[in-house]
């Protein structure tokens, strides 16, 4: 081997040297990585229980209450849990049912997440406002077609 | 085969790099121009708002490409560190150092443009997720290289122990990408993929493609410039240097 092809393969084996040590370093990390958890892990007591942590999920169609002093109830889902979240301030503007969001508070005592910042998590799709509208309306259609044949 | 290779070998020398980066700046600089034109129009006046989001998406027509740029940058960098320090070639150190500023100034605007998107989307200029402070390590990574680059004067002794620093860097530019896959993060998944390919309109997708297309041409642009001023001023003292025409007038 002549040295420039000794010098190749001493960088290759350096380099997957430290992949694997960063592989091994993330992968102990695990979780603590992550910018939340979902509303299973909270179900499952895998979120902490006495200090503030993050929650993140879709807000549950027809479940946001407005109720007095700019307090809003909802409830966070990652589709197969759901989570109470309770928040008093001012929502981001992409806040809507259906729209994903990352809230920031506790748990009290009576498995309520109390929040002190609400963000709004956008999802990686852009389209026009029509196309928004032609995708809802063919919905729509399946879901009026899917009714009419489990009638008959 | 044999033929070409040597002929690549030709260009590998900063002797003879030197005129051929000359002769390519004028192409890149008009197609950069070009195409920024284009995708500037395509994406302020062509393209359509979205659902969502309204006008205020279009920042992403800069801040992806910037922030593809910023990563490809980075790898095109590794690779140059590991040529120059596996073949000695003067040349590929001297790429290195010449593409850091710019792959520096896209990061940079790619955080910026991402934190002024962030404040009207997600309600906050910044979060400390996996893929926004990946990317700050990136930034951190450039400016390292090119501090630890100025502050050796030895250029050989520079080159080597840049370059090194670029090879540990790698690591990072793999988590950036894979971020959102890996862990929950506020930031959105990518919306561009080659196994899945778009969940974007493809007026939208064009109009982001040619403008990173036109962040390329920049690109290389702007490097060949910066990298015949590092071949000058690095080999100021050869005798074809002081037989350039530009030299001598």
């Amino acid at each position: 081997m002549k040295a420039r092809h000794k010098r190749f393969v001493f960088i290759f084996v350096g380099l997957a040297a430290l992949g694997v040590a960063a592989a091994l370093i993330f992968n102990a990390l695990g979780s603590n990585m992550s910018y939340f958890y979902s509303p299973t892990e909270v179900v499952r007591n895998e979120a902490p229980q006495n200090h503030v942590f993050r929650l993140g999920g879709m807000v549950v169609s027809g479940s946001v209450q407005r109720g007095q002093e700019l307090t809003v109830r909802f409830l966070i889902t990652d589709t197969a849990n759901e989570v109470k979240v309770s928040y008093t301030g001012i929502l981001p503007d992409l806040f809507a049912e259906g729209q994903g969001v990352v809230a920031q508070g506790r748990l009290n005592g009576q498995g309520e997440f109390v929040a002190d910042e609400v963000l709004a998590k956008h999802d990686e799709t852009y389209m026009p406002p029509e196309a928004a509208a032609a995708l809802e309306q063919g919905k729509l259609e399946a879901m009026k077609q899917s009714a009419a044949g489990a009638g008959r | 085969m044999k033929k070409g290779l040597i002929h690549w070998f030709k260009y590998a020398s900063p002797a003879s790099f030197y005129p051929l980066a000359g002769r390519i700046i004028p192409w890149a600089a008009v197609i950069a121009v070009l195409l920024f034109a284009v995708g500037l129009y395509m994406s302020l006046f062509v393209a359509p708002m979205d659902y969502k989001q309204g006008e205020g998406y279009r920042i992403i027509f800069i801040h992806v490409p910037a922030a593809w740029m910023s990563m490809f940058i980075y790898v095109v960098m590794v690779f140059w560190a590991i040529i120059g320090l596996a073949v000695n070639t003067r040349l590929s150190a001297m790429m290195a150092q010449a593409l850091a500023p710019t792959g520096a100034m896209f990061t940079f605007l790619a955080l910026w443009t991402g934190a002024f998107w962030g404040k009207p989307m997600w309600g906050t200029w910044w979060v400390w997720d996996a893929r926004l402070t990946s990317e700050l390590i990136l930034l951190f990574l450039y400016i390292g290289y090119i501090a630890l680059r100025g502050s050796i004067d030895d250029n050989r002794r520079a080159d080597r122990a840049s370059g090194i620093l670029l090879l540990v860097g790698a690591v990072n530019i793999p988590i950036i990408h894979y971020s959102v896959k890996w862990w929950n993060t506020l930031h959105q998944g990518s919306s561009v993929s080659f196994q899945q390919g778009s969940s974007m309109s493809s007026i939208m997708l064009y109009g982001m493609l040619i403008m990173a297309l036109a962040c390329w041409a920049y690109t290389i642009a702007v490097v060949m410039v910066r990298v015949r001023s590092v071949i000058l001023q690095r080999e100021k003292d050869t005798k074809w240097v002081k037989n350039l025409a530009e030299i001598q007038s």
